[in-house]
C-alpha cells in the first residue's frame, strides 16, 4: 500500500520560556534561559534548588475551579497546549470526522504531585485509607489524552506513550505511523510533564542527574560546555496537530512542515547511563534517515537531546559524527535544553516545535551558556553556541533519548507541494 | 441554620464549584449540582473528614441531596 503524506498543521506550547508558541519561539531565538529558583515547593534542603518552571500560569485563566481540581498539573498543561494547537489548526466542527481524529500524547511520569500528596496524606493518617476518588484518574499518565478527547469529542485512536524523556517523540512517531497507514486523518500529539516536586527533584538528585549550580541557575544548563554538571529539570507541554496531507489540503489548512521519518532504537546497555559509544543514538539516527529515505547530507539542523550531562552529550556527538561523517561539520547542531531545561516526557514535543519553527523562520536557535570548550568535542562542529544563526533549514532532525535506553528521532522537512 | 448545615454547604460549594443559591435542601448532587459518581464519593469523604464520622457505603447511597446530607450529619456527627 502507498503511504500517505503527513503534515504539521497546528502547534501549541507552554514552556519555561513562554506560555504560547510565539513567546516560546521568541525566547528560543533570543537565547533566553528559563531557569530560576524553585517556587513550587520549599527546596532549601535539596541539592538542587532551581528548575525551569512555567511562569505566570494561573489555572483559572483556562479552567473553572472544579475542573482544575480534578486534573494534575501535567494534564492541565496538556489541555492548554492542545487548545492552542487545535485553534491554530482551525479544526472546527464540520471540517473533520471526529471518529478519524485521535490523541496520542506523551508523558514520562504523569501526576507526580498528585501521587506524592496522596501517599503523604495516607502516611500521616492513622492507617485509615482515605484516598481521594480522583487520585488514580489524576495521577495516571494516560489521562491527559483522555481529557483532550473528552473536551473536543475526538473519537479516533487515543493513548499515551511512556518512554521517559523520549515519550513525546514516541507519541509523534506513533502518530506519524497511524496517519501514513491511513488509520486516522488528524491526531493531536505532543507531551506534557510537571515533575518539579519534592519527589521529582529529590529523585533525580539521588541519581546525580541534575545540575547543582545553585549560585547561577540561568547558566546551569550548558550542554557541550566543559563545566556542565547535569541537566536542569523543566516542566510544561507542547502540542502538534499532525494531519494527512490531502485532508489538510481539502480544508485549506496552513502547513508548517512535513513529517518525513521516525526512528526508534534501544541501547540495551544500562538503565540510566548512555551507551559509551552512542550505539543506540547512532542506530536511531540511521533508522530515521532510512525511514525518510534521505541522505545524511540533506539534513541541515539537528536539535539534539543534549541534556548537559557529562556522559550523554559525548555519546550523542560521537554518534552524530559516525552517522554524518564529513557532513557533520556542515550541520547546525543545537540543544535548546540550554534554555528550556529538560521537560522529560514533554521534551520531544517542544523540541519538535523548535525544529519546525527553525524551518519556518530560517533561524537555528542557539545552545546558550557556552563558556569553556571541552576537548571531548571536535572543534570543527557547529553547536550554534550562544547566539541563534540564520540559515535556510530544509530538513531538521530532533533527537530524544530516555532512561531505560529508549532512543527516538524524528525528521521534519520544509513543505513543498 | 445549624453550624453543621453551614459547613455542609461550604463543602458542597467548594467541591462542586456551585453558587450558594443553588445549594438548597432539595438539591440533588447529581441531578441539580452537576456531580458525577466520583464527585459524590469525594463529597462523602469530605463529610467524614470534617465531621469525624465514618459513613458506611449502604448509608452513603441514601445521601443524594443537600438536605439528606445535613440531616444524616446532624444525627451522626460527633
Amino acid at each position: 500500500m502507498e503511504l500517505k503524506r503527513v503534515v504539521v498543521t497546528g502547534l501549541g506550547a507552554l514552556t519555561p520560556l513562554g506560555n504560547n508558541v510565539a513567546d516560546y519561539w521568541n525566547g528560543l531565538a533570543n537565547g533566553v534561559s528559563g531557569a530560576a529558583p524553585i517556587t513550587r515547593f520549599d527546596a532549601s534542603k535539596f541539592k538542587t534548588q532551581f528548575a525551569c518552571e512555567v511562569k505566570g500560569y494561573d489555572p483559572e485563566n483556562y479552567f473553572d475551579r472544579k475542573e482544575a481540581r480534578k486534573m494534575d498539573l501535567f494534564s492541565q498543561f496538556a489541555m492548554v497546549v492542545a487548545d492552542e494547537a487545535v485553534q491554530d489548526a482551525n479544526l472546527v466542527e464540520g471540517n473533520f470526522d471526529p471518529d478519524r481524529v485521535g490523541v496520542i500524547w506523551g508523558s514520562g511520569i504523569g501526576g507526580l504531585r498528585t501521587f506524592q500528596e496522596e501517599c503523604v496524606n495516607f502516611a500521616n493518617g492513622d492507617g485509615t485509607p482515605r484516598f481521594n476518588p480522583f487520585f488514580i484518574p489524576k495521577m495516571i499518565a494516560d489521562i491527559s489524552a483522555g481529557h483532550i478527547s473528552i473536551k473536543y469529542g475526538f473519537r479516533g485512536p487515543n493513548f499515551v506513550t511512556v518512554s521517559a524523556c523520549a515519550s513525546a517523540t514516541n507519541a509523534i512517531i506513533d502518530t506519524f505511523n497511524y496517519i501514513r497507514l491511513g488509520m486516522a486523518d488528524v491526531v493531536v500529539t505532543g507531551g506534557s510533564e510537571a515533575a518539579v516536586t519534592e519527589a521529582g527533584i529529590g529523585g533525580f538528585n539521588a541519581l546525580k542527574a541534575l545540575s547543582e549550580r545553585n549560585d547561577s541557575p540561568e547558566t546551569a544548563s550548558r550542554p557541550f560546555d566543559k563545566d556542565r554538571d547535569g541537566f536542569v529539570l523543566g516542566e510544561g507541554a507542547g502540542a502538534l496537530i499532525l494531519e494527512e496531507y490531502e485532508h489538510a489540503k481539502a480544508r485549506g489548512a496552513k502547513i508548517y512542515a512535513e513529517v518525513i521519518g521516525g526512528g526508534m532504537s534501544a541501547d540495551a546497555y544500562h538503565i540510566t547511563a548512555p551507551h559509551p559509544e552512542g550505539m543506540g543514538a547512532l542506530n536511531v539516527m540511521k533508522n530515521v534517515l532510512r525511514d525518510a529515505n534521505i541522505k545524511p547530507e540533506e539534513v541541515d539542523y539537528i536539535n539534539v537531546h543534549g541534556t548537559s550531562t557529562p556522559l550523554g552529550d559525548i555519546s550523542e556527538v560521537k554518534a552524530i559524527q559516525t552517522v554524518f561523517g564529513d557532513h557533520a561539520y556542515k550541520l547546525n547542531i543545537s540543544s535548546t535544553k540550554s534554555m528550556t531545561g529538560h521537560l522529560l516526557g514533554a521534551a520531544g514535543a517542544i523540541e519538535a516545535i523548535a525544529a519546525i519553527m527553525a524551518i519556518k523562520n530560517s533561524l537555528v536557535p542557539p545552545t546558550i551558556n557556552h563558556f569553556t570548550d571541552d576537548e571531548s568535542f571536535d572543534a570543527g562542529l557547529n553547536f550554534t553556541f550562544n547566539k541563534a544563526q540564520e540559515r535556510e533549514v530544509k530538513v531538521a532532525l530532533s533527537n530524544t533519548f530516555g532512561f531505560g535506553g529508549h532512543n527516538t528521532s524524528v525528521l521534519f522537512r520544509q513543505f513543498i507541494d | 441554620m445549624s453550624e453543621i448545615a453551614e459547613k455542609v454547604k461550604a463543602i458542597i460549594i467548594d467541591k462542586l464549584g456551585v453558587e450558594e443559591s443553588e445549594v438548597t435542601p432539595e438539591a440533588s448532587f447529581t441531578n441539580d449540582l452537576g456531580a458525577d459518581s466520583l464527585d459524590t464519593v469525594e463529597l462523602i469523604m469530605e463529610f467524614e473528614k470534617e465531621f469525624n464520622v465514618s459513613i458506611p457505603d449502604d448509608q452513603a447511597e441514601n445521601i443524594a441531596t443537600v438536605g439528606q446530607a445535613i440531616s444524616y450529619l446532624e444525627e451522626h456527627a460527633k
